[in-house]
């Protein structure tokens, strides 16, 4: 027996994936990237050599030139700052889609889990938002909301939120049949305490990995919310508007959504590939080999 | 006591091991988990590898498989398999021989078993791959050793999946599968632990049969002494990697030598009831027509019911024990559960000093809640393992306004009531054994002092030395503060050793209840007889290193 004691809480596993020797090198590549794409967007105000709105009609749809690193588009705006810019938005709207929908999913999953009488209207109730197809529900509701951020955020947060719930009515309807949590209940613990201190704690590991993967899905969805015409209104670059805008000179000159792409597509595969990581890291039997 | 006493000394050597050592060479300081052990299997012979877990029993099997687990390496010693080495073998090699020569039965055939395959097709896809028999010759061959493990209705049987067939058909079938190309060898790893008494004697007289017919040298992997004295022709004892003793059934059964046989037999729970003990008359707990029906449906839909318990009715009485015994499925659980109100009686009533709990709503229970605590069987799953083990001690009194400071020094007191040391309170559930794990479920229900503590097959998962153990905390505790048990139990020596009363059910019935030595020694139902009567080595007194002297007596401690 160790002498040391050992924490097991939620912690622990994030803790333990954080020290990088037991990463994978594609993970940690993964992690480099990420990191460098949320600092310039971070830092683009700062960074941004020109303002992502200003036109300057002088310099239309021209290569790299002199101050305008990546060229410049039909209205001669910095492909660069606009880049940069829209990243914020595109990274905003994904963080947010994913923590309101982890939060959200996480209550109602928690109700669903525990009543069994909530259970039946709640999970019907989310078998119905699964039928409809995500990006279809999400241009009906910017449709009916108008393309503020807000919406948007809405759009894509709704038809992922029965995904979470799933997820953790799951958890919840696994761990409740534990002996530790009858043992409690034998105890005397009131609904909501063991709830709260025995059961959620369960669902931390999987809402990790899930968050990832919403947080890289609500990105791509905003993009192509955008590319549609349903996103937000072109005023405020996203990596998806950049790319609808430059659709229309594709032929001429490629890198208005080359650009933005290699931007998006960097961003999704590192987070995906976390996520992955991060899946492996708090898999129990993978876990368990290690230990 | 009537011990298998052949002579093997003519019969050619099957398996020899000599020198066999495993050892973990990834791991620092290459710790061994076989020290230089040495077997050897005639035909015919049954030899039984017996230990507590870790003591390298199923290592021993699956080295002689050549299924050791990646980690482990045989770094010394032979094995010789009728006089050729198998160390040398390739992984192909090995492949043809297993099966072919070597069988190996497991503990639970569920999962042994492929679930979405036919066990006909899985009898004849042993065949298929070890030899060129025509299918129709395989399929003769499957209902041949099908009718040959007394399997009823062979060709019903024959086209059931797994899931179909109880615990005992399943493990025939894998019996079936292990001897239908007539190995030299049969490796059996705890193939009767999962399973009821009753069903465990038929498999075991099972596999002596076959053996008889066939020749096969046995070797069979136990933690159970009686299954031993039942079975066994020669029998290695072993500890932590090492084999300790071994010979004649009945030689190491009479006069064991080494002082860990005599701890291991002495800590067999004798079939003989403990006296009664004098009967206080205040019943904290009484049961009357006590109903649990499962299923019926709902609204929608008609689902067909299952009685799990039919008017069970008992009293406890203060500092006593009950006992309710049973095989899996007779109700026993369910009676536990519906008691702890984990689950709502369908109707009767359970009176907790007087009061009607069965009825009372979720709000209504909780005053009575401390009256009565629960030990569960598992140790690894019932303690909460992200929350240190004083958290989990003082989440009861925490509930009930004790003061955190009142609750930790009382849980520092019981730790050493239950043998733990103080600093125990500050480590997490892995960081200790099943029997600690198991004091410290104990300690968490004593922590409420209930007036009746349920224990649900608490001792059933653990090996028997601290099986014992555990068993005298539970009477010291019972002794110190007059609770009264409800002891859940599959095993009739465990119930013999600490029940005042003993009441046995079966499909959900009460069929006997009585005091546990006119039950036990002089039973009046027939099911009782035959729980009895299927307690492998009952005739023997393991404690005494005798035969029973007279089992309708009481032996003293």
């Amino acid at each position: 027996m160790a002498p040391v004691p050992q924490p097991t809480s939620a912690m622990q596993p994030i803790l333990r994936a954080l020290r990088l020797p037991q990463f994978g090198m594609g993970s940690k590549i993964a992690a480099v990237v990420l990191a460098i794409i949320v600092a310039l967007t971070l830092l683009a105000g700062w960074i941004a050599p020109h303002d992502p709105l200003t036109m300057n009609p002088m310099v239309r749809l021209q290569g790299p030139i002199e101050g305008y690193p990546l060229g410049t588009d039909n209205y001669g705006r910095d492909i660069f700052s606009r880049v940069l810019i829209g990243g914020q938005l595109s990274l905003i709207i994904g963080i947010a889609t994913a923590a309101v929908s982890v939060a959200l999913g996480l209550v109602i999953g928690m109700i669903a889990g525990f009543f069994r009488t909530a259970d039946a209207i709640i999970m019907r109730m989310m078998d119905a938002l699964m039928a409809i197809p995500s990006i279809l529900l999400a241009i009906a509701l910017v449709a009916l909301n108008g393309p503020s951020v807000g919406s948007v955020i809405a759009a894509i947060t709704i038809p992922e939120i029965p995904r979470v719930v799933r997820l953790v009515r799951a958890v919840i309807l696994s761990a409740r049949e534990e002996p530790y949590v009858e043992a409690a209940i034998a105890l005397g613990t009131p609904m909501h305490k063991i709830l709260i201190r025995h059961l959620v704690p369960n669902t931390t590991a999987p809402l990790i990995v899930q968050g990832t993967y919403i947080l890289a899905s609500a990105i791509l969805t905003e993009a192509i919310l955008s590319f549609l015409g349903a996103g937000v209104s072109t005023e405020t670059p996203t990596w998806g508007n950049i790319m609808a805008e430059g659709r229309l000179f594709f032929r001429i000159k490629p890198e208005l959504i080359l650009y933005p792409g290699i931007a998006l597509s960097l961003c999704i595969l590192s987070i995906n590939l976390l996520g992955d990581a991060a899946r492996d890291m708090l898999d129990p039997r993978l876990k368990k080999r290690a230990g | 006591m009537l011990f298998k006493t052949r002579n093997f000394d003519d019969a050619p050597v099957v398996l020899e091991a000599k020198g066999l050592t495993v050892s973990l060479p990834d791991t620092k300081g290459d710790p061994k988990v076989l020290k230089s052990i040495n077997v050897t299997i005639r035909a015919s012979e049954t030899v039984c590898l017996v230990g507590e877990s870790g003591s390298g029993k199923s290592v021993t099997s699956l080295a002689i498989m050549g299924l050791l687990p990646e980690a482990l390496k045989v770094s010394s010693g032979t094995i010789h398999l009728q006089g050729s080495d198998l160390l040398p073998l390739t992984q192909a090699q090995m492949r043809e021989l297993r099966a072919a020569r070597v069988a190996m039965i497991f503990q639970e055939p569920m999962t042994a078993l492929n679930p979405v395959l036919r066990v006909g097709d899985q009898i004849m896809e042993v065949m298929e791959l070890h030899t060129s028999l025509p299918a129709a010759e395989r399929r003769k061959r499957a209902l041949a050793i099908m009718e040959q493990v007394h399997l009823p209705d062979v060709p019903r049987i024959f086209a059931s999946y797994p899931h179909q067939l109880s615990g005992g058909q399943r493990q025939r079938i894998m019996i079936a599968m292990a001897l239908v190309l007539e190995p030299v060898l049969l490796i059996a790893d705890e193939p009767t632990t999962a399973l009821d008494v009753t069903t465990q004697k038929q498999i075991l007289a099972l596999i002596d049969e076959l053996q008889q017919d066939h020749g096969t040298a046995v070797l069979f992997i136990t933690h159970d002494m009686g299954v031993v004295a039942e079975i066994a022709d020669t029998v290695y004892v072993m500890k932590q990697g090492e084999i300790v003793e071994s010979g004649a059934v009945e030689t190491l059964l009479r006069h064991p030598q080494a002082d860990y046989t005599r701890a291991l037999l002495a800590a067999v729970p004798s079939l003989s009831p403990r006296a009664a003990r004098a009967g206080a008359d205040d019943a904290v707990l009484r049961v009357e027509k006590l109903n649990k029906v499962y299923g019926g449906g709902g609204i929608l839909k008609k689902l067909p019911t299952a009685h799990a318990a039919k008017d069970v009715t008992f009293t406890l009485s203060r500092g006593q024990t009950l006992g309710i015994v049973g095989e899996s499925g007779s109700g026993k659980s369910t009676v536990a559960r519906c008691i702890m109100r984990l689950i709502d009686p369908t109707s009767g009533r359970i009176l907790l000093d007087d009061t009607d709990i069965a009825t009372l709503t979720r709000g209504g229970l909780r005053p009575h809640r401390q009256k009565l605590q629960v030990v569960f069987q598992d140790p690894m799953r019932s303690l909460n393992p992200r929350w240190t083990i004083a958290d989990s001690l003082i989440e009861g009194p925490l509930n009930y306004g004790t003061s955190r400071k009142d609750a930790l020094a009382e849980a520092a007191r019981l730790m050493q009531v239950v043998g733990l040391p103080t600093d125990a309170l500050a480590r997490y559930p892995h960081q200790f054994s099943g029997g600690q794990r198991q004091r410290i479920a104990i300690a968490r229900a004593v922590m409420m002092r209930p007036d009746v503590l349920v224990a649900d097959e608490a001792v059933s998962a653990l090996d028997v030395s601290v099986q014992a153990q555990v068993l005298d905390l539970l009477d010291q505790l019972q002794r110190d503060l007059g609770i009264a048990i409800v002891f859940i139990t599959h095993d009739l020596r465990v119930a013999a050793q600490i029940c005042d009363e003993v009441l046995v059910m079966q499909r959900g019935a009460v069929v006997e209840h009585g005091p546990a030595a006119q039950v036990l020694a002089a039973p009046a139902h027939a099911y009782t007889r035959a729980l009895i009567d299927a307690a492998p080595g009952r005739s023997w007194d393991f404690h005494n290193f005798q035969e029973m002297r007279d089992p309708s007596h009481a032996e003293p401690a």
